[in-house]
């Protein structure tokens, strides 16, 4: 009884492998991907978003057969990418408002639509995406982007999230973690940091919306990022990829640390990589190595008032409280790997979980 | 290019590649290889990593070539080798080593079901060696120096070649068609050999049929004698000349209870031989612990698996007739067993001692330089040399450890410093690259997979019958067993670099040829390094 091997040293946690079949092999593996992002823009050393962008775009190159057009929000993103008169961008790549890269995008589809109607077609084959990191998203593109959902435009909009406004000085966004330190919420007084309790969860708002495709994804799972790049780009209508995408400078971390943080993030339950159809969670990226939240918390400076003598025990209860909440709600846990890791604090949810605060890509 | 401008630009588009961010660089990745422990370990330098990533990507043909540039016995290799390898493979740290022992054995008996052979060499050099025992040592010897282009002509005392493989080695551990056929492939590649041929006087044999370079490799032969006071009916043997006369016509006749007096691998040999040849006991008297034992531990269980018998401290004192008195013993502080007064009998058929061997070194006598210090041949350890040049030895005769795979080890450097003291030369060793440790590593990305084991003979058909007690693994199994090599500290081109770059610094050379850093570009904030998996970038400095 022989059974065909099916293991292959590294399977699809590399970025290549060369014991798999050519077409099982990533985007990002080819000598022939498009580098969407290319050499030469200005982020900082190890920067995650650029990495993201470049991981999401391609895939999306390669989805549509480089029929492609972006809306880009003002942010690192952009300021980094294009400062004027040069450009890292190998595609049709138009610079929005801070706010309305969603409406842009909406604005493109639509133009586009109207010239394949007019040419006969139902449909264009030139697709749009649009862009931008959380503050463009979650904050001050907000408006534009729920309106993007609720009307099923025909837009991919993908968020970059690393956690605060990075581009002005690291001040807090609606996606800054609770207890992180920004520009705007020091490391000072009783409740050092940015609030428990306060903040948004994107992904799930976008599920409300029950349009047709929301996932998650982290530059720690190229395969998993590239494939949701890849269905999103199968649909129509209006989908959102949220990318956690670490920040050296603005997290306080060293800049080869970037990927492993966004993996530790994913390993501690504190950003759950899922999907979602229409509203309904229907896939999860379980954890492989489970580990406490102190991994991932302390080689962040951003995180570094909760440690030490007195440290906030407390606060890192909550943080940990939050992982498990999130644990629990995508079922992050093989059951049969892992009976005995559940941690819940004596008394039930703590404060931030019952305001429904502390969910998926809470960091998120 | 000019283009008509809208209102307010005034500068062409341009490409960010103008901007050569590498200037920001404090420190630049470099790609190195690394030692892996396994090879470190290899007595007989092999490249394991080398030929696990071969056999990785299923080409078995290129592994097995890859494996013989070093060792040219896989097969015997894949049975007898003690794997010292996989005690040390990163991976133990992981799940469990990599089965690399079983792999070779696969890659042997490839080689030996597909008939693969070694090329024949390009140049002859038209110089003339002479090797003396045509066991592992000689015959590993034989083999490099006929890949130099040399004449090679091996003279063997025994009638047969393997040497103490042969003789030493039971058959239900290294199979004897298997042995002959790794032997017969170096004759192949037009090696001479010359068996009954016993060489007495090396210098006049020399001299005789005028070879440059001798290579002398002549086995530990000769048992060691302990004195224990017997009645002239009592029956005792030596380990060797049992051992050996397995391999006649005539069987030894053992009886039924079977007593073998010593603790290495040789004393379980017997045992095991004697429990296929019938005895209904087989007990080993051993004078210190299991843990003081110097045979091999999986050889200590497999014996105990077949109903061996120890005692443990324990020595003999005097043979009678079918009896044996026992004096018991006890470890002092310094774990140095000392006797206790304490006497027992024990009925015995037969008293085998296997107490150690010696080398015959009579061949040696009257050459000048040579120094011969406890009953082994003085060496250069680098080069293999005597102290009389152009005579160079390796083997058992030699000052090392026994066994199979320091012996072939030693027939591969010696062919390299002959070849080059023939060519008026010294070869300088290699600068050794830096070990692959563990912490190196990120064991993130390697799939995780415990060690396939090899099937065993079932108990009863195994003490009843010499067949192989270790079968080999399937091909499945054998693949799968590769691909769990971490490949610690060489690129195995799984193109983390390429991909995790965030500044696209890093080129894809194509298939095999890896890859190299664009330092045009490279900030230098080396997540590279971070996420290679097998740890074969380093971080270096810029200079200022």
């Amino acid at each position: 009884m022989t059974q065909p091997v099916k293991f292959y040293q590294t399977g699809t946690f590399t970025v290549g492998n060369r014991l798999l079949a050519p077409e099982q092999r990533s985007v990002q593996a080819s000598a022939e991907r498009n580098n969407s992002l290319n050499s030469g823009h200005r982020a900082c050393q190890g920067c995650g978003e650029a990495l993201g962008a470049r991981y999401a775009v391609d895939a999306a190159m390669r989805a549509t057969g480089g029929e492609l057009i972006a809306a880009n929000a003002t942010g690192c993103l952009e300021v980094f990418s294009t400062p004027y008169p040069e450009t890292s961008w190998q595609l049709p790549w138009i610079h929005s408002l801070f706010g309305n890269a969603a409406a842009v995008g909406t604005g493109i589809a639509a133009a586009l639509k109207v010239k394949a109607r007019k040419a006969g077609h139902a449909l264009s084959s030139v697709r749009v995406i649009a862009q931008g990191g959380d503050g463009g998203t979650t904050d001050i593109g907000f408006g534009c982007l729920s309106g993007m959902f609720e009307r099923n435009d025909d837009v991919l909009y993908i968020c970059y999230d690393n956690e605060a406004y990075m581009n002005t000085g690291v001040q807090r966004s609606s996606a800054t973690p609770p207890g992180a330190r920004t520009a705007t919420t020091m490391a000072v007084g009783e409740h050092p940091g940015a609030e428990f309790g306060q903040g948004k969860n994107l992904p799930r708002i976008a599920m409300a919306h029950g349009i047709p495709f929301v996932a998650t994804a982290t530059v720690a799972d190229l395969r998993d990022l590239e494939a949701k790049v890849e269905k999103a780009m199968g649909l129509h209508g209006a989908r959102y990829l949220h990318i956690l995408v670490p920040c050296p400078l603005g997290w306080g971390a060293a800049a080869h640390d970037t990927i492993r943080l966004a993996r530790l993030a994913c390993q501690t339950g504190l950003f759950p990589v899922f999907e979602a159809e229409h509203g309904d969670v229907s896939h999860v990226t379980k954890i492989r190595h489970r580990v406490p939240v102190q991994e991932y918390l302390r080689p962040q400076k951003r995180f570094a008032h909760l440690f030490g003598t007195p440290g906030h025990p407390e606060m890192l209860a909550r943080i940990q409280a939050d992982a498990d909440r999130n644990i629990r709600r995508f079922g992050l846990l093989d059951e049969a790997s892992e009976p005995e890791s559940e941690t819940v604090p004596a008394g039930g949810l703590a404060p931030g979980e019952a305001a429904g605060q502390a969910g998926p890509g809470r960091g998120a | 290019m000019t283009m008509q401008k809208p209102f307010a630009i005034t500068l062409d588009p341009g490409s960010s590649l103008a901007n050569k961010t590498g200037t920001w660089r404090t420190e630049r990745p470099v790609y190195v290889d690394r030692l892996p422990p396994c090879n470190e370990q290899c007595p007989a330098g092999e490249d394991i990593q080398g030929w696990l990533y071969h056999a990785e990507g299923g080409d078995y043909e290129s592994a097995w070539r890859h494996l013989t540039r070093d060792n040219p016995f896989p097969a015997i290799m894949g049975r007898v080798c003690y794997h010292g390898c996989e005690g040390m493979c990163n991976r133990g740290q992981l799940d469990a080593p990599v089965g690399i022992n079983s792999v070779e054995r696969f890659l042997g008996d490839e080689a030996l079901k597909q008939g693969w052979r070694f090329e024949a060499p390009g140049a002859e050099s038209g110089k003339q060696v002479l090797v003396v025992g045509a066991g592992p040592s000689g015959m590993s010897a034989a083999y490099h120096l006929r890949r130099l282009g040399h004449r090679v002509t091996v003279l063997e005392a025994g009638a047969l070649m393997g040497g103490m493989m042969r003789f030493g080695i039971p058959k239900y551990r290294l199979p004897r068609d298997v042995l002959d056929a790794e032997m017969q492939r170096i004759v192949e590649m037009g090696v001479t050999v010359r068996l009954d041929t016993k060489v007495v006087d090396v210098a006049q044999t020399m001299k005789d049929a005028g070879f440059d370079a001798a290579f002398l490799a002549v086995g530990a032969h000769i048992a060691k004698r302990a004195y224990i006071p017997a009645k002239d009916s009592s029956r005792i043997l030596d380990a060797v000349a049992v051992l050996r006369s397995m391999e006649g016509e005539e069987q030894p006749m053992l009886g039924r209870r079977v007593v073998v007096y010593g603790g290495g691998n040789t004393a379980i040999d017997v045992a095991r031989t004697a429990r296929r040849l019938g005895a209904a006991e087989a007990i080993i008297v051993y004078r210190r612990t299991r843990e003081k034992m110097p045979a091999h531990d999986f050889e200590v269980e497999e014996a105990l698996q077949e109903g061996v018998m120890v005692k443990w401290l324990s020595t003999i004192k005097q043979a009678d007739d079918r009896t044996l008195t026992i004096e018991k013993m006890k470890l002092d502080e310094k774990g140095l067993p000392q006797p206790t007064g304490e006497f027992e009998t024990l009925e015995a058929d037969s008293l085998v001692l296997a107490l150690g061997q010696d080398v015959d070194l009579s061949l040696l006598e009257g050459v000048p330089g040579l120094v011969v210090d406890d009953g082994v041949v003085q060496v250069d350890p680098a080069t293999m040399m005597t102290g009389h040049a152009g005579l160079f030895a390796g083997g058992d005769m030699v000052p090392a450890e026994r066994n199979v795979t320091v012996a072939v080890g030693h027939g591969k450097k010696a062919a390299r410093h002959i070849d080059a003291w023939l060519r008026g030369a010294r070869l300088q060793a290699a600068p050794k690259h830096a070990p692959a440790s563990f912490e190196r590593l990120n064991p993130w990305y390697y799939s995780d997979a415990p060690k396939t084991v090899r099937p065993e003979l079932e108990l009863a058909r195994r003490t009843s019958s010499f067949d192989e007690v270790q079968g080999g693994l399937t091909e499945d199994n054998a693949l799968f067993e590769a691909r769990r090599c971490l490949s610690c500290g060489n690129c195995f081109e799984c193109d983390n670099c390429y991909g995790v770059c965030p500044d696209n610094a890093v080129v894809k050379l194509g298939p095999g040829q890896r890859f190299a850093i664009n330092y045009d570009y490279c900030k230098g904030c080396g997540m590279c390094v971070a996420e290679c998996p097998c740890g074969a970038i380093d971080m270096v400095p810029e200079q200022a």
